[in-house]
């Protein structure tokens, strides 16, 4: 049904039609109204789940571990300074292949501190084994959810599913949003029937000592895991796309990609901005494009490289970026091109960082700049005067 | 006409950081406003107070004071503050917290300070809820008590402060409201004379949202139920259960002299014939470059 609502009940709803066994959760902002809808889903009897609200996002990270763990499907919700606080569990999830759902309302961290959106807090835990979607907007961030249990919940796979999304622009946007009924979501989403979990009747170990010996293969063994997951999210998106209709790509997607000379790569929100930008240029006759990473984890190098090929410019636009090196999107698509024989030109950009408006002449402006030369880790819309 | 005193505009950044962003009627301002004066009371140059806060309404006092200010991460505010005061054992170390950011977040914090009994004063503002992020609640909502993900009632027991702080092994422990704004005054004068960890639990409103929340009114009403349902532990002994159902307690409830964590610090490196910090500080001429 559609529904005009609030990005964060899309995800709300969303939620709910995966019928989690334990929701835990800490607020934060712009995180809350999420956790809030729930809370007053579950307190209607809405949803038949256990909710609670601890006392610190390390506590939220661990008891969905626990009932994961315990062989429940679990949700939580955070950004920012709660995603780097639940850190330590963050990798222990993955770890004990635990396939828990955290949507992360992607904000900027601190110190200074500052609420608004970029990906700084993604991007800071992206090594912990995780499987990390993004979405575009509300309508892909309602049915990521859906794939998102599908996909980490499946036997081989067994692997914890973050869902990034905007915090502010998406999470606190109204839309239009067609909200999948429960027969169709139960239809699309079997009920979890954990690979291992702690029971009784066949007890289990669960986070042992792994000594020298074998430590090694068993984060080889997630390394092959999460490589695995690439056509399970593939599959997912085609399976929903062949039940619902909607497609976002599986783990891309490429607009007005072809005969264009030069390519906008993006994740996130950014994407429709981006869209619309790339339509304007395309009115003017200037032969661009766009390719959005729907599926940062696993990176998608092959595909990217393969979008890519016929490129001669790639103008790559991140809201984040390693400190002290570089453009991380930025760097592993250089080196999934290393690897082929497609060298086109590559350019980075830092944008929106801490919630900076990105209005469509500064893209246009990031068009004019990579048309006349290569260029490397531009901070668009930098305020030159507060930097001297 | 009598002219409202303008003895705390000396440690705010008057010029510089108002208007705040406080709800009109918050009882924030009239905590700042008598933790300023019981500094002012005391004759504190500003430079010898550092104050760190951690994130909440409460915390965003280090943005209006004139103090040494450190505007740390959600919880870690008395963490910090046992930082800096190591670091510096002779600054008036002054922590500020919403009962979000020292109980639930940072609660472990709590009892290792108290447990350290190390020389920092926490004036700890307990609304009962998490303001900043809209009404949630907390470790001190009463049960039964709603909050924005206790739709209908809080199903959790809140804690006793006071017997948090006290069983951890805090010096000194009073609770005020923001309707005794004088009273409030002299406790924490009280508080931060003492040596040890001393905490200052304000009862104050939020009438924003837990008070919308729970239909308690206007910041005036909420304001008014303090004054109502106060009593000061002086006179508590003399009144029976029947009189004290329902009222909470305010006045010094703990007020006792176990050695500090620093002085205990000092005479440990004393008896191991080191230096102290107090020492080492006054000899370093970094330190004398700053003093000038
Ligand atoms: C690690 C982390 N988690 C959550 C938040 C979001 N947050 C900011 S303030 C706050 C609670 C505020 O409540 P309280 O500490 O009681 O202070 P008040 O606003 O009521 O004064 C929360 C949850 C954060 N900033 N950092
Ligand atoms: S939200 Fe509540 S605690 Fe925060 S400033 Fe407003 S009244 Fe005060």
């Amino acid at each position: 049904m559609r529904k005009f609502i609030e990005g964060s009940m899309a995800v709300a709803e969303a939620v709910k039609l995966c019928r989690p066994h334990v929701i835990s959760a800490y607020p934060i902002t712009p995180q809350t109204h999420i956790v809030e809808h729930l809370s007053q889903m579950v307190a209607d009897g809405e949803v038949n789940a256990q909710f609670i609200n601890v006392e610190s996002e390390f506590g939220a990270a661990s008891v969905v571990l626990g009932a994961s763990a315990a062989g429940g499907r679990a949700f939580s919700a955070t950004t920012s300074q709660g995603l780097l606080l639940m850190g330590e569990v963050i990798f222990n999830i993955a770890g004990l292949r635990l396939p828990v759902v955290i949507t992360v309302a992607n904000r900027s961290i601190s110190a200074p501190i500052n609420i608004w959106n970029d990906h700084s807090d993604a991007m800071a835990i992206r090594d912990a084994g995780w499987i990390m979607l993004f979405a575009e907007d509300n309508q892909e961030a309602h049915d990521m959810h859906l794939q998102a249990y599908k996909i980490g919940e499946t036997p081989e796979i067994s692997l914890p599913v973050m869902i990034n999304m905007d915090g502010f622009i998406l999470t606190h946007a109204f839309e239009g949003v067609d909200v999948i009924s429960q027969e169709e979501a139960d239809s699309f989403l079997p009920p979890f029937k954990p690979a291992v979990h702690l029971d009784v009747k066949n007890p289990v170990t669960m986070g042992v000592l792994a000594e020298p010996q074998w430590y090694m293969e068993a984060r080889c063994r997630m390394q092959e895991a999460l490589y695995e997951s690439r056509p399970v999210i593939k599959q997912a998106a085609r399976d929903f796309k062949g039940k619902f209709g909607r497609w976002y790509g599986d783990v891309i997607d490429t607009y007005r990609i072809d005969g264009a000379e030069t390519v906008f790569v993006a994740m996130g929100s950014l994407i429709g901005t981006l869209k619309d930008a790339v339509d304007d240029l395309r009115g003017k006759g200037e032969k661009v494009g766009l390719l959005k990473i729907r599926c940062f984890r696993p990176f998608p190098g092959q595909e990217i490289a393969e979008a890519l090929k016929n490129t001669r410019r790639v103008a790559i636009m991140e809201k984040a970026f390693s400190l002290g090196a570089s453009g991380i999107l930025g760097d592993e698509i250089k080196a999934a091109l290393y690897a082929t024989p497609y060298r086109p030109e590559i350019s980075t950009f830092f944008i929106g960082l801490g919630g900076r408006d990105i209005p469509k002449s500064s893209i246009v402006n990031v068009y004019n700049q990579v048309k006349a030369k290569q260029q490397n880790n531009v901070f668009v819309d930098l305020k030159t005067e507060l930097v001297k | 006409m009598a002219v409202p005193s303008t003895i705390i505009y000396q440690y705010l950044r008057s010029k510089k950081k108002f208007p705040h962003v406080w709800c009109p009627g918050c009882g924030i301002g009239i905590t700042m406003g008598a933790l300023l004066r019981a500094l002012a009371d005391l004759e504190v140059d500003k430079n010898d107070v550092a104050m760190v806060a951690g994130i909440g309404c409460t915390g965003r006092m280090s943005v209006y004071c004139d103090f040494h200010t450190l505007h740390t991460t959600h919880g870690r505010a008395l963490a910090f503050a046992t930082g800096v005061k190591l670091a510096k054992p002779n600054m008036r170390v002054i922590a500020v917290s919403g009962d979000g950011d020292a109980l639930a977040i940072g609660g472990n914090h709590f009892i290792h300070a108290a447990r350290r009994n190390i020389d920092i004063t926490l004036i700890l503002v307990n609304n009962k809820t998490y303001g900043m992020t809209g009404g949630q609640y907390s470790p001190t909502t009463p049960s039964g008590k709603f909050g924005s993900t206790a739709p209908y009632g809080n199903v959790e027991y809140p804690f006793d402060v006071f017997e948090l702080a006290k069983g951890a092994g805090a010096n000194y422990f009073a609770r005020g409201t923001v309707y005794h704004a004088t009273l409030l005054q002299v406790l924490m004068k009280k508080a931060l004379e003492k040596k040890g960890f001393s905490v200052v639990e304000v009862i104050s409103n939020c009438h924003t949202l837990y008070g919308r929340l729970n239909r308690e009114g206007s910041a005036v009403k909420m304001i008014e139920w303090m004054n109502e349902n106060a009593v000061n532990v002086k006179v508590a002994s003399k009144k029976t259960p029947e009189e004290l159902e329902g009222k909470f307690l305010i006045g010094e409830m703990l007020n006792i002299d176990r050695p500090e964590y620093c002085e205990r610090y000092e005479q440990l490196i004393e008896r191991l014939g080191g230096k102290s910090k107090a020492q080492n500080e006054a000899r370093s001429p970094q330190h004398e470059a700053v003093e000038q």
